[in-house]
């Protein structure tokens, strides 16, 4: 049994005296499709804040294939092979969607190692992955005036271009519409099959059934369930946590 | 337009000649004092632009990597004094040091902090240097210009020339970094430094190189400088008026380009120096001052956001 | 180094007193940075402006300066509520306070120091009043009463506005809106009313702190910029948003400044402010989510 590609043990993360995360333990491994959900203010952004290296965390650890990743900056664990996307999309505003894609290409993939990527061979796979989320025809756009919906693509397409080995995507798909929704979900599930790990974040139910493997569910700071998804949701602890609600 | 970075060269080669032989044709020794001046800033509009416009970290402490440029002339010049391009150079070196070591101190900080400290930065070495006795302390300090330099002739030509050089390796500087990995590296700390850490960018590497360089490009500035005035004084050198021009400049032509600072210095600089001139050199600063604050309220994109506006809305 | 304990305990008490002038100077930014979050480094050169009017009113009617501040309060409450709506209607509105914000001010700065140079020239300017001079002498200590004056009148300007800032309505609800906007409109206030107004009050502190400045040294245009790191070093010293933390950060800096002043020579006394502000800063700096 190889080791897990994620292995978070105990971690904690507290701001001031709230505790937002309490001893968190999460096994991810290679190939895996993991839902997470929670309500809201269960800790989910903190704990992918913190695998991300974007806080720190004051307790555990974690260990990205195999290696211990506490001390690395969030670029250079992006260069290992994490990415993400985030809740509230992020652009590069003064950068047109073609140039938001260049950007995790030139600083993450190429500077990985190997011979240097060339031009073209950036742009071509800025137009495939351009492509694969349907923002082909605004390429030359500016972010501000995508809508919402194609911000938010923007925003999973370019972690995708990080060719990460572990793909975090948190709440992608809020104010999607189901056929958009059912679209990402298999557009996932294709990177899945391509050896992409994926962490998906997310409070659309369906999706979160039909895309993962295994379910997590935090509320409060805490873990309360993990495991195969019919299972978990019937759990009474998760059932109070989202009906008590 | 894509404009090869030779041919670009070249062209800047052309207009440097251009305007150097159209000053000599005037005949009047003032247009070159004036011009100095004018390019002088062109070089500080330019570096300022490296960290404010393209990273967007905005320095309030220009007077003091210029002023350490100067100073380090002034240090050498008691000591034994060196041809200037050597000097440019060392002021080169000593202000980015300076430069890097600012930053090392102040970048982990969120943006309004970083401009504080930088401003911080500045008056502890203004403090520092005003107690030197070495380099004249308050009292200032004489440096003896001196009459002719082989083969250019006249001192006055000679440092006009070394500008318009500066200048010229300024803005090509800014247009290399612009449209290179390190550009986007740039824009994407402006634009959103968490989403570019994420993206993998080097955030903390990439602004150290930047106020480096920053510092650098400002410290070759202030090199020649008390060989042009003949006489440096600590609340000149630091003067408030060079960190307001070195903001303001950028912000009226335009941060975030490469052409927006030379426009600015250029036009703004100028505008000074007639101002001074024909009315007095407060009112100019003045006037400084009032752009900036009218450009900054009304117009955010200088001068080349407003061509863009209107060029866009006439098309 | 031979300390005589005599001038020792002497730079300490100038250095308290100076410290409780510190606080006059400060707490408008404590008000405008630590609670409303606008930068406004344009603060100290509304002191000065405060000072050259004290100044002129001095030199003729010959009004005493700190009843001068407390005349002058409705002018400076008024450029204050100024001063925010344009700053809110050119940045605050688009979310881009940061640099185009800071140019502003540092703009604002600029051109009150000249305009003050063109209208009143380089030269130092002072004023005259009966406490300006005559000293307490309370055995080895000596409070020059020039110094002891302002640091009583700072601290009741300190006092009333924290009371101000705890007690009434419109104080609990300029403390709330630094943190709850939302909750702030839910009771029926519109938190740019309220941001407006706290930041015409940190406007108006400078009216008494200019009065105080002059006061205590004579004034010339430049003196503003010194103030910008001493004001900010006492800021982050004293945590921002805290009204007490502020006033044993400003206490904390007179004293450092004195005993620098004292014994290694007053040319120094501005490194202290700034450094102290790039040391805090580096050490502790606040970083891009709390890191």
């Amino acid at each position: 049994m190889s080791e897990p590609l994620l292995q978070v043990t105990g971690l904690g993360k507290r701001f001031g005296g709230f505790v937002a995360l309490d001893g968190i333990d999460l096994a991810v491994n290679r190939g895996e499709r993991v839902g997470l959900i929670g309500p809201n203010g269960s800790g989910k952004s903190t704990l992918v804040n913190c695998i991300c290296g974007t806080l720190a965390n004051e307790t555990g650890s974690i260990r990205f294939s195999g290696d211990d990743i506490s001390t690395l900056k969030t670029h250079q664990r992006t260069r290992r092979g994490i990415a993400r996307s985030f809740q509230l999309p992020r652009p590069f505003a003064s950068l047109t969607v073609a140039e938001n894609l260049r950007v995790p290409l030139l600083y993450t993939v190429d500077a990985r190692g190997g011979p240097r990527m060339s031009t073209i061979d950036i742009d071509a796979r800025c137009a495939d992955l351009l492509e694969l989320v349907g923002l082909a025809d605004k390429a030359g756009w500016r972010p501000r005036d995508l809508t919402q919906v194609d911000m938010r693509k923007l925003e999973l397409a370019r972690a995708m271009a990080a060719e990460p080995q572990l793909l975090i995507a948190d709440e992608s798909m809020a104010g999607l519409s189901q056929v958009e929704v059912a679209d990402i979900v298999a557009l996932l599930i294709a990177l899945n099959g391509h050896g992409v790990t994926i962490i998906l974040i997310e409070h659309i139910m369906r999706a979160v059934m039909q895309f993962s493997q295994r379910l997590v569910v935090l509320v409060s700071g805490a873990k309360i369930a993990d495991g195969a998804p019919e299972v978990v949701i019937r759990d009474p602890q998760v059932e109070r946590a989202y009906l008590g609600q | 337009m894509i404009v090869r970075s030779s041919v670009f060269l070249s062209i800047c080669a052309a207009v440097a000649a251009g305007i150097f032989g159209a000053a000599s044709l005037i005949g009047n020794d003032y247009v070159f004092f004036a011009g100095y001046v004018v390019l002088q800033f062109v070089v500080l509009a330019q570096a300022w632009n490296i960290l404010g416009g393209y990273t967007g970290y905005v320095n309030f402490g220009s007077a003091a990597f210029f002023a350490l440029g100067a100073y380090a002339s002034v240090f050498l010049h008691k000591y034994y004094p060196l041809p200037l391009p050597l000097l440019i150079a060392i002021g080169g070196v000593v202000s980015g040091l300076a430069g890097l070591g600012m930053g090392y101190l102040t970048l982990r900080l969120r943006g309004a902090f970083f401009a504080i400290a930088t401003l911080a930065f500045a008056v502890v070495l203004q403090t520092l240097v005003v107690n030197w006795n070495y380099v004249g302390g308050a009292r200032g300090a004489y440096v003896i210009r001196p009459d002719s330099v082989w083969p250019v002739g006249s001192y006055v030509h000679y440092l006009f020339l070394l500008m318009l050089a500066l200048a010229i390796i300024a803005v090509a500087m800014s247009r290399a970094i612009e449209r290179s990995r390190l550009g986007y590296g740039f824009a994407t700390i402006r634009d959103d430094e968490l989403a570019a850490e994420a993206s993998g960018v080097p955030t903390l590497r990439l602004k150290l190189i930047a106020t480096t360089l920053s510092g650098a490009l400002m410290g070759m500035a202030g090199a020649p400088f008390p060989y042009y005035i003949g006489y440096v004084q600590p609340a000149a050198a630091f003067g408030l008026d060079y960190a307001v021009n070195a903001i303001a400049m950028p912000m009226i032509g335009g941060t975030g380009t490469w052409y927006g600072p030379l426009i600015g210095a250029v036009l703004v600089a100028s505008l000074q120096q007639w101002a001074t001139v024909s009315i007095s050199s407060e009112l100019s600063l003045l006037v400084v001052g009032l752009l900036l604050v009218g450009f900054v309220i009304v117009a955010p994109g200088g001068i080349v956001g407003l061509a863009r506006r209107y060029l866009w809305s006439a098309s | 180094m031979d300390i005589s304990i005599d001038l020792l305990i002497n730079a300490l008490v100038a250095g308290l007193l100076l410290g409780g002038f510190y606080a006059a100077v400060t707490v408008g930014v404590s008000i405008s940075f630590g609670i409303l979050d606008i930068v406004n480094i344009a603060h100290p050169a509304f002191i000065i402006l405060g000072s050259y009017l004290a100044y002129k009113l001095n030199y003729w009617p010959g009004l005493d300066p700190i009843l001068t501040s407390i005349l002058l309060l409705p002018l400076f409450y008024v450029i204050g509520w100024l001063v925010y709506q344009i700053y809110h209607a050119a940045f605050e509105r688009y979310g881009q306070e940061s640099l185009r914000g800071l140019a502003f001010f540092f703009g604002l700065l600029f051109i009150t120091e000249v305009m003050l140079i063109l209208t009143f020239g380089v030269d130092y300017r002072y004023v005259a009043a009966s406490y300006i001079g005559p000293s307490l002498h309370l055995g080895i200590v000596d409070l020059p009463l020039r110094m002891l004056v302002p640091c009583l009148v700072s601290l009741a300007l300190f006092v009333a506005l924290q009371l101000f800032l705890s007690t009434t309505f419109t104080g609990r609800a300029i403390m709330a809106v630094a943190q709850d906007q939302l909750a702030l409109r839910l009771v029926a206030c519109s938190p740019i009313r309220i941001k407006r107004i706290a930041f015409a009050i940190s406007i108006a502190t400078t009216s008494i702190a200019g009065a105080l400045l002059i006061i205590i040294q004579p004034v010339e245009p430049s003196i503003g910029r010194e103030y910008i790191g001493r004001i900010f070093a006492i800021c982050v010293l004293g945590g921002l948003g805290s009204l007490p933390g502020m006033l044993i950060g400003a206490m904390l800096l007179g004293i450092v400044e004195s005993l620098t002043s004292t014994f290694y020579g007053p040319s120094w006394a501005p490194a202290v402010a700034f450094g102290f502000l790039l040391v805090t800063l580096a050490v502790r700096p606040a970083g891009l989510l709390g890191r």
